[in-house]
């Protein structure tokens, strides 16, 4: 098999409180292949975001990586000198952040940002970089870019800027684009155009995509694979389609029948009883257990890992037989 | 844009009658200045006929509108006390306060930025604590003892500048400038460190609080993503937007440095229009004082005004608002 892109091994992030270190991604594992979609989802403190930051290096302090490994094309990047990942992010790792009004500079042009990006990273004369520029922002649906490129961040609409965010993202065509939320802020009608020109932009640059979000939707339209997170672990990973159509993990199932479909008869959606722990009292076990209708003692005491089950890993003890019949075949 | 300069170039018009009225009606109560024109011998037809040369018993608000006229035509009257004419002793003492305020705001400035964005950047740091322990001196000291107390220090202990007086001074064309002799430089140190220390700390104060702001938002976060460097991040991204608020308050600063000169050129005895005006208190100078008055709200307008125009250049949104506003 050939090195992934990127290798994530057993990522652990930490905060220190008061009260003793708070555990907020708990022994993350996964692997991306080049050109690959991944989307992650999770309720909002799954630690999804905090699992993209840390792989760009950039965790709000005081979080930080207690244990773990991040592997970019085998080479390691966790525990690199701050001006060597700085080289790294932008050039090979790139990131579009949630909200396109606040993530562009305010007192800086289109063209001042997309400049100072492409030449802080190649070899460009400032004449090559702008045209370059001019580029991108064509290839990302910015009408009259060569006029447009003047404007500051203000005189663009929602969509327009979050293209032009991901023009910066991918002005030194890194080999990764991390994609946190990036159609949150957006309105309904623009999500989809973003998502588009997103998926088309990093295919055409060979980039690949983590995209993160709690949009079933738009992993299901996007990803090649899906990373289901809960309470700071992955509870299911596989390809997209199969689990959307036979979700494995109680929990990923709970969120399956959460999403309101045509097709669907009863008026009322399914929920999942109850809410993810606090980071403070995750229950022992799996964390998953006391909302879980198919829990029984195990799970209440021992932590499952991520069980490969068919093309996918699950971390549920209900499938821990499976591999056993599995290494028994 | 044009409209709102002319916009406010009337505003300030208007600060400044406005100033001039209420400095006017309060020279009332400050004394007599008949009292010390007229020697002992005085007898009340001598009082009477003073006060009528000098117009001083014409109601207060035609005396203003008196004043207004002449200084429009550019006459500020006569000292009573000099018996020259007041335009002719401020231009003799401006440049000193000048070149000692300009001194000072660029002191407060230079340092107020800088050590806000040092004390911003390494946050944790122990020498950014301790400056920011310090500053808190700097703050609350009132100016008369930090001068009494560089004077004691410098002055006397050490004798390396001297305690008070502007030195040597050099005359070019009507400006009589300290810059150019040894002694003039050394003897401005003192003065003007204690005329900006106030300012320079509540710049610094101000502009770190702002950059801890700054270094926390999106852009900034975006900005490090894009893997810039952690120099174009911190003076290309965050100063420039840390600055639009500290620019206003930079501005007042400024104008206050000019005014509270007073302080600080009574305590050097520096030969300042500072030290000009408090002599005119003393002698009940009107028109001293009112065309000290005037000119400080003068500069203080004028200075509100070009920091008001200063936000079109920083701030590409507010020059758009305007346009669009225009059409």
């Amino acid at each position: 098999m050939t090195t992934p892109l990127l290798s994530v091994r057993d990522l652990v992030i930490k905060f220190p409180t008061r009260h003793g270190p708070l555990t907020a991604v708990d022994g993350v594992s996964f692997d991306l292949a080049a050109g690959e979609v991944l989307g992650v989802v999770g309720e909002s403190g799954a630690g999804k975001s905090l699992t993209g930051s840390a792989i760009i290096g950039l965790l709000d302090p005081p979080g930080h990586i207690a244990s773990g490994e991040i592997y970019l094309k085998g080479e390691r990047i966790d525990n690199l000198r701050a001006e060597d990942m700085r080289a790294i992010r932008g050039r090979r790792i790139g990131m579009v952040f949630q909200d396109p009004l606040t993530s562009l500079n305010p007192l800086y042009t289109i063209a001042d940002q997309l400049i100072e990006t492409i030449r802080t990273h190649l070899r460009l004369s400032e004449r090559e970089a702008r045209k370059r520029a001019i580029g991108l922002l064509d290839d990302v649906g910015i009408p009259a870019a060569s006029r447009r490129i003047d404007d500051y961040p203000h005189q663009f609409s929602g969509g327009m800027r979050q293209r032009v965010v991901i023009a910066l993202a991918l002005a030194a065509e890194p080999e990764l684009v991390i994609a946190d939320e990036p159609t949150t802020a957006l309105d309904v009608s623009v999500q989809a155009q973003i998502i588009d020109v997103l998926k088309e932009q990093c295919t055409q640059h060979g980039a690949s995509v983590i995209l993160i979000t709690h949009d079933m939707g738009v992993i299901a339209e996007t990803a090649d694979r899906v990373a289901v997170m809960y309470s700071g672990r992955i509870a299911e990973i596989g390809p997209v389609r199969e689990i959307i159509q036979n979700a494995k993990h109680p929990y990923t199932s709970g969120l399956m029948g959460s999403i309101p479909t045509l097709a669907q008869e009863e008026d009322r959606l399914v929920q999942i009883p109850g809410a993810m722990p606090r980071l403070s009292d995750i229950p022992p076990g799996c964390p998953f257990n006391p909302r879980c209708d198919k829990v029984f003692d195990k799970c209440r005491v021992h932590r499952p890992s991520l069980i490969p089950v068919e093309n996918r890993e699950v971390a549920c003890w209900l499938y821990e037989d499976a591999e056993a019949k599995g290494a028994a075949l | 844009m044009l409209a709102y300069v002319i916009r406010r170039v009337f505003q300030s018009i208007f600060v400044l009658l406005m100033v001039g009225l209420v400095a006017f009606s309060m020279f009332r109560f400050v004394g007599d200045p008949v009292e010390n024109l007229l020697g002992q011998e005085r007898t009340q037809a001598d009082i009477e006929r003073v006060r009528d040369q000098l117009g001083l018993n014409d109601p207060f608000p035609v005396q203003y509108v008196k004043f207004l006229g002449n200084a429009l035509q550019g006459n500020l009257g006569v000292s009573y006390r000099q018996g020259r004419p007041v335009s002719e002793i401020i231009a003799e003492r401006a440049p000193a306060t000048l070149e000692l305020a300009g001194v000072s705001a660029l002191f407060a400035v230079v340092f107020g930025v800088g050590l806000g964005v040092f004390t911003a950047i390494r946050r944790d740091g122990f020498v950014a604590n301790f400056i920011m322990t310090t500053s808190l001196i700097g703050v609350s000291l009132p100016t008369f003892l930090i001068g009494i107390l560089l004077i004691y220090v410098f002055a006397v202990e050490l004798g390396w500048l001297p305690s008070f007086g502007r030195g040597e001074t050099v005359k070019i064309g009507g400006w009589s400038t300290g810059f150019l002799t040894e002694s003039g430089l050394k003897a401005i140190i003192l003065p003007a460190i204690t005329l900006g220390l106030y300012q320079m700390t509540l710049i610094m104060r101000l502009v770190r609080s702002e950059m801890l702001e700054v270094l926390r938002t999106d852009y900034i976060k975006f900005a490090r993503a894009r893997g810039l460097s952690t120099r174009a991040i911190n003076f290309g991204h965050a100063l420039k937007n840390t600055l639009v608020p500290v620019i206003t308050v930079t501005g007042l600063q400024i104008g206050s440095i000019i005014a509270f000169a007073i302080i600080t050129e009574t305590v050097f005895q520096w030969p300042g229009v500072g030290l000009l005006f408090i002599n005119a208190i003393q002698f009940v100078d009107i028109p001293v004082m009112a065309a000290y008055l005037m000119l400080i709200s003068v500069m203080f307008v004028l200075i509100n005004l070009i920091v008001d125009l200063l936000y079109f250049v920083i701030d590409p949104r507010l020059s758009a608002d305007a346009s669009s506003r225009g059409h």
